[in-house]
């Protein structure tokens, strides 16, 4: 293997492996990208171990690509180590660009997932009530487990991030655009998000069928409705995230046939999303009275859970209040 | 900390046409009232856009206010409507992130009724004072001190 190949690195904090697999989805094209760089540390796919990292001169990675949101001691030690080895760090996807599903642990802290988890669900079988410790004596011998953070963190939260590659996985194109971009020194000024800043609904082919003036008189889940394949979701009062999301994902949930679900967080001219879409959604309810009005927000199911999907720790608020949690 | 002794910080957004001018009349005619609202003064109280309010908590607002015409009277014809469709919504989604309802509140006073601001403030600081500070701190970094 040459020297002069750049350093590619990967690793996966709080996710599903979903971005992983957007890696390996690259399919043939992967073979272009192993051609020009090295990989020197991907725990998903290659046995490389953390001392393998910290041997490494400070800086010497060109770029690693650090999905999924912070939640462990342990990831936060991963990252601020690759910081130090990685010229140009990229959050790979929702959950380290904005917190992602495992996010929407921020309704709740340690105690109450712990408590849900090792003890209250259907499927729990633990009638010693054990629960994971951060330090364990064996004959002897002191095991230890990672502490398990409060909150749950967005990438940037923890760590300077030079580069975002939004979406829930990013999609190839996207992807294959940033290793080039990289490769070839193209690159967008610091901290740009690398999709189109515009809204999904701008590019959306549904857009046509938007009716002159958007109202909502009744909130309908897909799972209630048969939704209409050509015409807007909002038009048909499927709640769709379209407006207060950024472009870019090929469409790929309203292909098939879904609403937008907020994945690839919001454009750079918004802080919130969840608050953004919020006042869209507001606005085009087909009321102004005040008990209709009333009525109607009631039919919205979790507010802060669906326009929150993907966002919640980078919010503005980032969670719930602490002592709000029972 | 009493709540007696406790000193609600409050926000306040108020519309140009109507509670703005509400507000400096209860200034003029010297009404007393209490002194722990904000004020920012705002074209219609439709352009208070969530973040505002949300930003508001974050940076340590124990209670925020919207206030506009009456409905009917805004001057941009639907605005306050928006005002009041995205208040109760942002109440429920507040509350779903542990911020209690009365922290959040709406309210109509004309251009007219500086009586009416004077009420508003006083209640809403004494309910403010009850409630006790919001004291957000939103999960900063506690591994930082671990």
């Amino acid at each position: 293997m040459s020297t002069e190949k750049p350093k590619v690195a990967f690793y996966w904090c709080s996710s599903c492996g979903g971005c992983e697999e957007s890696i390996v989805d690259l399919a043939e094209d992967i073979l272009k990208v192993v051609e020009a760089v090295d990989i020197v540390f991907w725990p998903v796919a290659l046995d490389f171990k953390k001392k393998d990292v910290e041997a490494m001169e400070d800086g010497s990675i060109a770029v690693g690509f650090i999905n999924g949101a912070i939640r462990l001691s342990e990831q936060l030690e991963m990252v601020e180590l690759l910081r130090k080895k990685c010229q140009i760090i990229v959050a790979h996807g929702s959950c380290s660009h904005l917190g992602g599903i495992p996010g929407l642990g921020n309704f709740w802290n340690k105690e109450t997932i712990f408590r849900r988890a090792y003890h209250t669900t259907p499927s729990t079988d633990n009638p010693d009530g054990v629960v994971p410790q951060e330090t364990y004596n064996l004959d002897g011998k002191e095991l230890t487990l990672p502490s398990f953070f409060d909150t749950v963190y967005a990438l940037d939260q923890v760590i300077d991030v030079d580069y975002y590659l939004p979406g829930c996985a990013p999609p190839r194109d996207l992807i294959l655009n940033a290793v080039t971009a990289i490769l070839e020194g193209n690159l967008p000024p610091k901290g740009s998000v690398l999709s189109p800043n515009k809204s999904l609904c701008d590019d959306c082919d549904r857009n046509d069928t938007k009716p002159e003036k958007m109202v909502i008189t009744e909130i309908k889940r897909p799972w209630e409705v048969i939704i209409d394949p050509e015409k807007c979701f909002l038009a048909q009062g499927i709640i769709c995230m379209g407006p207060a999301t950024r472009t870019g994902c090929g469409q790929r949930c309203i292909v098939g046939n879904m609403p937008c679900r907020g994945c690839f967080g919001p454009t750079d001219q918004v802080y919130d999303q969840g608050a953004k879409f919020l006042s869209a959604l507001a606005s085009i309810l087909d009321t102004d009275d005040e008990k209709e009005i009333e009525k109607l927000v009631d039919t919205i199911i979790d507010p802060a859970g669906t326009f929150y999907r993907f966002s919640l720790p980078s919010s503005i608020l980032r969670r719930k209040k602490m002592e709000a949690i029972k | 900390m009493s709540n007696q002794n406790y000193d609600p910080k409050l926000v306040g957004f108020l519309c140009t046409w109507c509670s703005y001018t509400g507000a400096d009349l209860a200034g003029t005619a010297r009404m007393q009232y209490a002194p722990n609202m904000r004020i920012i003064r705002v074209m219609c109280s439709g352009r208070v856009d969530p973040q505002f309010v949300l930003k508001a908590f974050k940076e340590g607002a124990d209670g925020v206010l919207i206030s506009g015409c009456h409905p009917g009277d805004c001057h941009y014809q639907e605005g306050n409507y928006k005002a009041l469709r995205r208040h109760r919504l942002l109440v429920k989604m507040l509350e779903q992130l542990g911020i209690e309802k009365e922290r959040f509140r709406l309210e109509w006073v004309s251009a007219a009724e500086g009586a009416k601001f004077q009420r508003v403030c006083d209640e809403f600081t004494e309910e403010i004072r009850q409630l006790g500070p919001l004291n957000w701190n939103g999960g900063e970094y506690e591994h930082r001190e671990a």
